[in-house]
């Protein structure tokens, strides 16, 4: 949904679980946090915290391993 | 009689029930489709009465057995039921004039006898070849529709999608209450990937113009998608368990059962700090009986719960805020869900349990230009219309017009209780002094904006705080967690003689 990255709890080379949270969105005064899909290594992050986002935006790509 | 009569009688009733050819039987197995005779063995009462009229539909032409329907009246959960089930294996279960005719008859006998009405759909749509003698007459597949309409909320009227549903066909699921969706085998659309490419030039799987997932999660056209057709079976007759025959009556009660055991208090679920999500499928869960919840459009607009539960041994429907999933604001989708979920329980006379924790509607261009505010109003609408008993828990949050579109004090619900997490207010603390005080805090030295801005939060906290607000008598009661099953409980009961008749008209402007 639409809101602020608020924080971006991994970076690029980090490798991750798959249902953990790896930003946390901002909006309507609520907490929102996002997490993988699937396990993988964090390729690219596409967001600064701050950034006003929309629904469907690409916010990280992760790649499995 | 006659031993030759009675020998063609019955290779002929044997022949008729055996439906198509056999390769369509075979290609239904390889789709793990079941044949339509096993389907109703699946869906009525094993060894219970039941009658079918137009068994001999089409007789005189040869590969037309019963013109590829199956109507009968019979009994489900105990209770009399009118069925009409397409045969894909006569001619992929499409329509001629004498199918036509039999869907409608078995409509106009779920109105006489006011029994709830099943559509059991897998069907290639019309037979063009014989568009006149179906299509545009009096009696023609408009008729269905038409007849569906009146029934809306006369009786239940449930859909189980096991093949296609093209074209017009499309139309006998969006005027049911409910549709199931048997997954990859289901499809609806107005127009096949095939005609879509030919007409418009746009290249699409079936799946994606109308699959199943794709209608119960994207579309919002199908309610329930279920993994076969077994499980699919299975749900519809769950379905109808909540409900009572027709308008006229109220769902049986039946046993009550205790919570689930295990389960967490609500006081442990339910966090205090209003910014942090929690799982509101788990409080429903605390409160109601177990096992007991059938939730619809689970896949839908997720930041809306909508379902049918128990609480101690009553039927009840339950709409409830997700702040999971989107923070539980109110979008476009889970306005009209909700919307229709009243309605769909309002008409059959199951009482309603709202449980607040919205932050408000969702604001923002893509909502403003989908048309929030009126999709916002469907629901205001609906639930304002409800005259069923209607019970608005604010569990943590209710701000703006989310406290209205969740049965707020102003929209006579029987009552409004407020857990002691509850917070009722125009807006949260942190927006509202923004909105107050902009020009005053953009005025302040930087040093001192801080310590206005907490002080003013404060004030505003005191402002909403929820012993005023029920002391003001604008909620009726506060309540500890732990109390809450027992007083919907009470509550439920001491509510059931509720009648009223809401507003004196023909029938309102809808906002749609």
């Amino acid at each position: 949904m639409a809101g602020t990255v608020w924080k971006v709890l991994v970076s690029e080379g980090d490798v991750v679980e798959s249902g953990q949270d790896v930003i946390i969105l901002e909006s309507m005064k609520m907490e929102i946090p996002l997490s993988a899909e699937m396990d993988g290594k964090v390729s690219k992050i596409m967001t600064n915290e701050g950034d006003f986002v929309a629904e469907g935006d690409v916010l990280l790509e992760l790649e499995g391993i | 009689m006659n031993d030759q009569w009675a020998k063609e009688l019955q290779d002929r009733v044997q022949k008729i029930q055996a439906g198509g050819a056999t390769k369509y039987h075979e290609k239904n197995a390889e789709q793990n489709k079941l044949f339509v005779r096993d389907r109703l063995e699946l869906l009525l009462d094993p060894g219970t009465i039941r009658v079918e009229d137009g068994l001999f539909a089409n007789c005189m032409e040869e590969g037309l057995p019963a013109d590829g329907v199956v109507t009968v009246t019979g009994k489900m959960n105990g209770q009399t039921v009118c069925v009409m089930a397409n045969d894909s294996t006569v001619k992929a279960g499409s329509w001629g004039s004498r199918t036509v005719e039999k869907i409608i008859r078995i409509q106009e006998t779920a109105q006489k006898l006011k029994v709830p009405m099943l559509y059991l759909v897998d069907s290639a749509g019309a037979r063009i070849t014989d568009q006149l003698e179906m299509f545009p007459n009096r009696r023609g597949a408009g008729r269905i529709f038409y007849n569906q309409v009146k029934m809306s909320g006369m009786v239940p009227q449930v859909c189980i999608l096991f093949g296609p549903s093209a074209a017009g066909g499309a139309y006998i699921p969006a005027f049911c209450d409910i549709v199931i969706m048997v997954d990859k085998n289901a499809s609806m659309y107005l127009a096949s990937p095939r005609m879509a490419e030919m007409v418009i030039g746009q290249k699409v799987t079936l799946e994606e113009m109308g699959g199943a997932r794709m209608h119960c999660s994207v579309s919002g056209c199908g309610d329930v998608l279920a993994k076969n057709e077994e499980e699919a079976i299975e749900i519809a007759r769950r379905y109808l368990s909540y409900f009572p025959a027709n308008y006229k009556h109220k769902t049986s009660k039946i046993e009550a059962k205790s919570i689930q055991e295990g389960i967490r208090s609500i006081e442990e679920i339910v966090p205090d700090n209003q910014n942090v999500a929690f799982d509101m499928k788990e409080m429903i869960r605390a409160i109601i009986d177990d096992n007991s919840f059938f939730e619809m459009k689970e896949l839908f607009a997720k930041e809306i719960i909508t379902g049918f539960a128990r609480i101690d041994g009553r039927a009840v429907g339950i709409i409830a805020n997700q702040s999971k999933m989107k923070t539980g604001s109110l979008f476009v989708d889970s306005a009209d869900k909700s919307a229709r979920f009243i309605t769909l329980c309002d008409a059959f006379n199951i009482p309603l349990i709202f449980l607040s924790d919205i932050p408000g509607f969702m604001i923002g261009t893509q909502v403003e230009r989908s048309g929030i505010i009126r999709h916002g109003a469907k629901m205001i609408a609906a639930m304002s219309e409800a005259t069923v008993p209607k019970i608005s828990i604010i569990v943590r949050k209710a701000y703006g017009a989310g406290l209205y579109a969740m049965a707020g004090p102003a929209f006579e619900p029987d009552c409004c209780l407020a857990l002691p997490t509850a917070k009722i207010a125009v807006m949260g603390p942190e927006a509202a002094v923004n909105a107050v005080y902009s020009n005053k805090i953009a005025q302040l030295e930087e040093s001192e904006r801080n310590e206005f801005i907490q002080q003013k939060r404060e004030e505003y906290q005191e402002d909403i705080n929820l012993y005023r607000l029920a002391s003001e008598l604008i909620i009726d009661g506060i309540i500890a967690p732990e109390r809450l099953r027992d007083e919907l409980k009470e509550r439920l009961e001491l509510y059931e003689s509720k009648e009223m008749i809401f507003s004196e008209r023909k029938h309102p402007v809808y906002p749609v």
